[in-house]
Order: structure tokens, then C-alpha cells, then sequence
């Protein structure tokens, strides 16, 4: 019950403590790169939107990781589930609102 | 007699001198050396903003040149004369590289959020393709002092879409595609001061990329937002926009689409195009004739360039995230994959030398450009790069569209 009550307020950097460094390195690397061909390497935007702090700010923790699992229908972005699990996105959204220590 | 003898000496002095002159004008008497550029390129370091020259018949490296800003997304293409190249950067930098020098010799910042450009028929204008502000901004290709801007306003809130595709047209004209708009404008650059813009709305839902034949008579967009393209005729512009292939993709579930495909140098061979299917694992076979589509080929992942060497025998085949470590070749006769190549992860970019006897390769992952021998399909080169995106040699200074 405490784990999940811990896993639903979320956000605890002891829930990242699983990912390991090799992957959070690889899952920078996808960002930079592969999120980085539609919102661009400085996340300034492409043809996807740009994905400064400032901008996300506006929108909750749970709905960006919700766009990144399962993309948004009628647009460019795709699902990322297949290639990304829930904690993994948990930890990029942190990497996105520079709340997290890169590795 | 001192006389003759001296006005001799007087002479031989400055015959000497002149030489000497005439050796600082040109350079060193020694060392003229005149070079072609026939088989120079570069090769795009998307994450550092620089570019390697390249030299494909000695097939090393001869250059780099820093300071591009963010080439995240970065395409180039050449003066006529394959002396200059541009290069369009993500971040509105518009580069001009001395490439026989080595040296940036201009460099303009002309918007905020840029996705490519286009050197005019007559290799005087170059257009950018803007996604902020949107439109297309055209330079002067020799000073880049900017000659025309085109916002690609839509509507009637006055909204400038984000514009793709865009491609040199014969005719001084450039044709290019509104991504938020759904339209394709047509720009007739004869007078810069007043080009003369037609344009085709409604032509479909998100167009992503577009490309034109060899030749420059179609001009095709690909739209993500529903089925089927969208097809320009430059030779009876009037007709308008017609779909093609409405049909294809209809009534199945498609895969996520981790990477748009690439349209630019679309494989036209023997009246039939080979085309990257979006969000399935297949490539397209079109009939140039009726645009219908003739059949698929099956293949690794989800195709990003479909890129025929120059005879039109083998097409050349890059992949996807998760799949985007392999490159397949497509045997044009048989309409079947003859070969698998694992260069590593990261596969960006394939661009073939002038006639086709080797391509270079571009591995993003592990640093480094490939040179492959086309026939027997053996790595005969190895090149460090970093973050190694598009490639991009000078045969391209002649051909429509590129």
C-alpha cells in the first residue's frame, strides 16, 4: 500500500533509482536524437513542438507522460510504449523540466 | 664598357622582378596547383555544427569546417559551379562554404526554426524553408542579402504555416508545401522583387515532405494526416492538385511512425517510383504512368530513404527506430531484397558517388562513415565522424530538385 501510494504521488527520485545509469545514458541519447529530429536537439521545436520548461510548465507531469506512452492520435507523434516503459518516461519528463541530475 | 653592360644588368633585374610579381599575383610559381570539385562533398556533424569536406576518389576527409550553429536537422546544396556549398541549418543559419578553401565564407542568420532550402535552375537564388517564422525567405546566392520573403499565411486568422518540401522548379520557380495549411504554393522567382505565387489549397491533411521527379514535371507531397499524396503537374500546372494511391493503407492497423520518411531523391526507375511507406513495413511500388500502385516489397522496418544508385539496378534501403541499424538492397529486377547490411546503429543517410560504384554511409552511433563498394557490397572505407547525418556530394549541383 505505501509502494503504491509512492508510485502514485510519483516523482520520488528513489522511484529512478531502478533505471540504470547505461539506460538513463541511452534514454538521453533517444532524446536528444530521435525526440530530437522533430523538436530539435535544443528542444527549441521542429516540426514538433518545442519542449522548453517554460512551455511545459502549463501541462501536468502525468499528461506529458501520457502524450509520450501513447502519442497524440491525428499527429506526428507516435506511442513511444513499445520502446519506453512507464518509470523510464516518469524520469524523462523530470529530464525535460531540468529536475533531474543527468548522468 | 660599363654602359651597355649595365643597362643589361638593368634589363635582366627586371625581367627577374616581374617574374617575381607575377608569382606573388597568382600565388606560388611552384606550388599552382588547379583543382576540380567533381568528387568533393560533406558530410553534416549534426551535434557539434560542423561539416567534413570529403574527397570520394581518395575517399578521406580534407577539411572541416566549424561554427554552422544547430544542424540537428541540417541539408545543403550547391553553386553550379561546385565551388560553393550552402548549408541550412535547424536554427535559421543559412552557410556558405568555400569548399576548395575549406572556409565559411558567409553566414546569415535568416529565420528562427529552418528545415531546408533550394538553389534556383539558374544557381543564383537560394530559398529557405522556414518553420518560424513560416515561409520561405530567398538570397541572393552569391552576397545572401535577401531578395524575397514569403510568409506562408493560410486562412483567414492571417497563421503562417510551417512550410516543407521545398524543391527548385525549371523556370526560376520554387514549389514548396504549407504543413499546418494543407496547401502547396507555387513561386515564380523570374522578377524576385515580385514573385508571383499560385496556390492549390486543400490539398490534404498534414503534408510532411514532398520531392520532385527527376526532370522536375511532378511535384508530390506526402501527407501523414490521411491516406494517399498529393500530385503536382509542372506541365499543366493549371489542372491542379490530384491524389494518388487514396487508397493505399486503408483498413489496416499501422505501426508508430518513430521517423518520417524522406521523399527527396525518390527512386524512379523504368517508369516506376519506389516509395517509403509510412507507419508499415514495406516500400511502395508506383506506376509513374497511371500513379496507381504496382505492388510492395516487404522489408526490414519502416523505410526512411528509398535511394535508387545512379544506373537504377539496386535501391538502397534505411530504416526506423527500432530498426534503424540496417540498411536493405532491393534487386529493381526481381522486386526482391538481395542483401542485408549491418553497419550499426544509427543508419541516417546513403549518398552514392556521381556513377553509383560506391556509397557512403552515415552511422550516427558509433561515429563513423561507411564507404561501400556497390557490387560486392564490402566496406572499402572507414571514416570518423561526428554524429555523422546527411551526406551530400557535389554531383548534386546539376540535378533539378536537389
Amino acid at each position: 500500500m505505501v509502494v503504491l501510494a509512492l508510485c502514485l504521488s510519483a516523482f520520488s527520485t528513489v522511484l529512478f533509482a531502478d533505471i540504470r545509469s547505461e539506460r538513463q545514458t541511452e534514454l538521453l541519447y533517444l532524446l536528444d536524437h530521435d525526440c530530437g529530429s522533430c523538436h530539435g536537439m535544443t528542444r527549441k521545436g521542429g516540426l514538433g513542438s518545442p519542449l522548453l520548461p517554460s512551455l511545459l510548465a502549463e501541462r501536468s507531469d502525468d499528461a506529458l507522460a501520457s502524450i509520450i506512452l501513447d502519442g497524440i492520435p491525428g499527429t506526428p507523434m507516435p506511442p513511444w510504449r513499445p520502446l519506453i516503459n512507464v518509470e523510464e518516461t516518469r524520469w524523462l519528463v523530470r529530464i525535460l523540466r531540468n529536475k533531474e541530475e543527468k548522468p | 664598357m660599363a654602359g651597355p653592360d649595365s643597362t643589361q644588368q638593368g634589363g635582366k633585374t627586371m625581367i627577374f622582378l616581374r617574374i617575381i610579381a607575377l608569382c606573388a599575383a597568382v600565388g606560388a610559381c611552384a606550388s599552382v596547383e588547379y583543382k576540380g570539385s567533381g568528387d568533393l562533398g560533406v558530410i553534416i556533424e549534426r551535434a557539434v555544427g560542423s561539416v567534413l569536406i570529403v574527397n570520394t576518389t581518395t575517399r578521406s576527409k580534407i577539411a572541416r569546417v566549424e561554427g554552422l550553429g544547430d544542424l540537428s536537422h541540417a541539408s545543403a546544396v550547391y553553386s553550379r559551379d561546385e565551388h560553393y556549398v550552402y548549408v541550412f541549418g535547424r536554427d535559421g543559419g543559412l552557410s556558405k562554404i568555400d569548399i576548395l578553401a575549406g572556409k565559411l565564407v558567409n553566414r546569415v542568420v535568416q529565420g528562427d526554426n529552418a528545415i531546408g532550402g533550394a538553389v534556383s535552375q539558374d544557381g543564383r537564388l537560394i530559398a529557405v524553408s522556414n518553420y518560424t517564422p513560416g515561409g520561405v525567405r530567398v538570397f541572393d546566392a552569391e552576397t545572401l542579402k535577401m531578395v524575397a520573403d514569403i510568409p506562408a499565411v493560410y486562412g483567414t486568422e492571417g497563421k503562417a504555416s510551417k512550410t516543407v518540401g521545398l524543391v527548385d522548379a525549371p523556370g526560376r520557380r520554387f514549389v514548396f508545401t504549407l504543413y499546418d495549411g494543407g496547401e502547396i504554393w507555387l513561386a515564380d522567382l523570374n522578377d524576385p522583387a515580385k514573385p508571383v505565387i499560385t496556390k492549390y489549397k486543400d490539398i490534404g491533411s498534414l503534408p510532411y515532405d514532398a520531392l520532385i521527379t527527376p526532370g522536375g514535371h511532378y511535384y508530390i507531397a506526402g501527407l501523414f494526416g490521411e491516406d494517399g499524396m498529393a500530385l503536382l503537374d509542372l506541365w499543366k500546372p493549371e489542372a491542379g492538385v490530384t491524389r494518388i494511391l487514396g487508397d493505399y493503407g486503408k483498413g489496416s492497423e499501422k505501426l508508430p511512425v518513430y521517423k518520417m520518411p524522406h521523399l527527396e531523391g525518390w527512386a524512379v526507375v523504368d517508369g516506376k517510383a519506389f516509395v517509403p511507406a509510412v507507419g508499415r513495413n514495406e516500400v511502395l511500388i508506383i506506376d509513374t504512368a497511371t500513379w496507381k500502385q504496382a505492388g510492395s516489397i516487404p522489408v526490414h522496418g519502416q523505410p526512411i530513404f528509398v535511394a535508387a544508385r545512379p544506373d537504377g539496378r539496386h535501391i538502397w534501403v534505411n530504416f526506423a527506430l527500432p530498426n534503424n541499424d540496417v540498411i536493405q538492397i532491393i534487386d529493381v529486377a526481381t522486386n526482391s531484397v538481395v542483401k542485408e547490411l549491418t553497419p550499426g546503429k544509427g543508419v541516417l543517410h546513403m549518398e552514392f558517388t556521381p556513377r553509383g560504384e560506391e556509397v557512403w554511409v552515415s552511422v550516427r552511433d558509433i561515429d563513423r562513415v561507411l564507404v561501400y563498394d556497390t557490387a560486392d557490397f564490402h566496406v572499402v572505407k572507414e571514416l570518423p565522424a561526428d554524429k555523422p547525418s546527411g551526406i551530400f556530394f557535389t554531383s548534386r549541383a546539376h540535378r533539378i530538385g536537389l
